[in-house]
């Protein structure tokens, strides 16, 4: 207990906890549109491209003589997430080239740029492992401020339009044939998605930012029917995976990133073996699922007309 | 009158082969209009078009007297594609849909009364009590009702419907021919493309017949060319891929 008392007094940890939290509800928030979209591995694309944001970033603080050196790295995340992923959805919408080579020349293209330039603006290993797998622990105010702001940004958006982005998400054409502004909101959930991206990966890291988006939302879908409460469900997981998480890496020396994307997939797997309890249950308990509407044919004896 | 759909030399490009070629399609406000053709006769193609879901190679179209484009109200147009596109990943209520198509151009979120109307479009297509089943769970003919309750629920003025009662069961067909029967007594425009006239033959007061894009017909419905008319005749539409899709005819009991 006085351990518990001494990890919320800490101010390092407090300032990791509450980005830990802003992440956990954020991400599953985009995480359900790319899901409905088909599109689980947008996130992982904008992650890469984000690493080469991130060494162009630490390029240009140590050209211009920044301090600390590592200042611009995140605005530059954020510049080259919102760019490659509205690159993705312009390829997406246009049908040139297909959706999976397009995510995997970003994958590439953005882990070898960004390994590079890294190396090029005078970046350690060290460095580099800090955005690759996350760096919750060394949070700065600056940071926290910057995590508020985009976290407060993305779930605005992703909850204000959540019936237009159902809309979108779910049958583009009718959306189009509706009048919608398909393009805007496309490429508005791609913006919010690199948004998120840049924002968790603080806490987990480019290679690990897409579970963060995506496994909460496996998670909900198998335990719910509606849209709304996947969502609900999935920002819940979010929050306490992460907050506990990031718990167990106070107190045993572990990578915090790691550690909340393994209970994560841990959260998927139980329920994933306590679903056909619930569905046995479910049933048990609810009417025969076949609409009650008479034989197309005719069957002797006629039970239906009998019974009727 | 008004013309609320006008549309003139409509030719649609799709993948360098053209799908429309140099349509003319005129139909008054409060008429009931079937769109009729062979399979691959461009049908579907067409109205899309007409919605401005596929880009026109050339032509124009005025949609409630305003040319295709952000000025028409879309408010007032409502749209039931032929098919649920691929379900997304994620579950979503019947419910949830239908609210979905509250939406348009100027109102990116739902009214405030928006989850009443959706509940009473459900009713109207007899699914009231399915409000808060998963959709996916839904059958065929349930899944295309929840579709047209989604265009229903904005109180459409121009209704256009793309085959609304393929593969439907038929006391689902007939639920439908009188739900859209009301909606023409009250003078709703209504479009609708199918492979023949059926359940919904009384309703309509004219046809438009389309053959290889383009229209060889404009009046009169015409009656079913004869290898239709059989008793016993069976229709496999490839475009249903998953199960061969045995369309209903309404008069047999029998349909193996």
């Amino acid at each position: 207990m006085v351990a518990v008392t001494e990890m919320l007094t800490d101010p390092l940890m407090q300032r990791a906890l509450l980005v830990a939290l802003l992440v956990g509800l954020a991400a599953p928030v985009v995480g359900t549109y790319l899901v409905q979209r088909r599109l689980s591995l947008l996130g992982d694309g904008i992650g890469h491209v984000a690493l080469t944001g991130v060494a162009v970033g630490w390029l240009a603080g140590s050209v211009a003589g920044v301090t600390p050196h590592d200042a611009l790295a995140v605005p530059g995340a954020v510049v080259f997430a919102v760019i490659g992923a509205v690159a993705i959805e312009v390829v997406r919408s246009k049908g040139r080239t297909s959706g999976d080579v397009a995510l995997a020349l970003l994958f590439y293209g953005g882990i070898a740029g960004g390994v590079l330039i890294m190396s090029l603006a005078g970046g350690s290993s060290a460095n580099l492992v800090g955005y690759l797998f996350g760096s919750i622990s060394t949070v700065s105010g600056a940071d926290l401020a910057l995590t508020v702001a985009l976290a407060a940004l993305v779930l605005g958006v992703g909850l204000g339009l959540r019936t237009a982005f159902f809309a979108v998400s779910h049958d583009e054409e009718f959306a189009r044939a509706a009048g919608l502004p398909v393009r805007a909101l496309n490429v508005t959930i791609a913006v919010v998605a690199a948004l998120t991206v840049t924002v968790a990966m603080r806490v987990v890291g480019v290679l690990l930012v897409s579970a963060l988006m995506i496994v909460p939302v496996a998670v909900a879908q198998l335990v719910t029917s509606s849209f709304r409460r996947t969502m609900a469900v999935a920002m819940a997981v979010g929050v306490v995976v992460c907050l506990a998480g990031l718990t167990i890496t106070y107190f045993h020396d572990a990578s915090p990133g790691a550690t909340i994307v393994v209970l994560a997939i841990g959260a998927y797997v139980l329920a994933a073996a306590a679903r056909p309890l619930v569905r046995r249950a479910r049933r048990a308990a609810s009417r025969d699922p076949h609409p009650d509407v008479p034989d197309d044919v005719l069957v002797a004896p006629a039970r239906a007309e009998e019974a009727g | 009158m008004t013309a609320a759909i006008d549309a003139r030399g409509v030719v649609v490009d799709l993948g360098g082969a053209p799908i429309v070629r140099g349509v003319d399609l005129a139909v008054a406000e409060g008429e009931a209009v079937a769109l009729l053709g062979a399979n691959g006769s461009g049908k579907s193609t067409l109205v899309r078009a007409l919605l401005g879901a596929v880009p026109l190679a050339a032509g124009s179209v005025h949609l409630l007297g305003a040319p295709l484009g952000p000025r028409v109200p879309w408010a007032e147009v409502g749209y039931v594609p032929q098919r649920v596109s691929a379900a997304g990943g994620v579950p979503a209520t019947a419910e949830e849909v239908v609210l979905s198509g509250l939406l348009h151009g100027r109102r990116l979120r739902p009214p405030r009364r928006g989850r009443a109307r959706a509940l009473e479009a459900l009713a109207a297509v007899g699914l009231a009590d399915a409000a808060d089943v998963a959709v996916r769970t839904l059958s065929g003919g349930q899944q295309q009702r929840v579709l047209i309750a989604r265009a229903l629920a904005r109180r459409p003025r121009l209704l256009l419907l793309d085959e609304p009662v393929a593969g439907v069961d038929v006391p689902s067909q007939r639920a439908f021919a009188d739900v859209l029967g009301r909606l023409v007594a009250e003078g709703t425009t209504v479009l609708v493309v199918l492979h023949e006239l059926g359940a919904l033959g009384g309703l309509v007061q004219r046809a438009v017949v389309l053959r290889h894009g383009a229209v060889v017909h404009d009046g009169a419905p015409p009656r079913p060319a004869p290898e239709h008319a059989g008793e016993g005749h069976e229709h496999v539409h490839p475009h249903d891929g998953e199960e061969p899709a045995r369309e209903t005819d309404v008069a047999p009991a029998v349909r193996w």
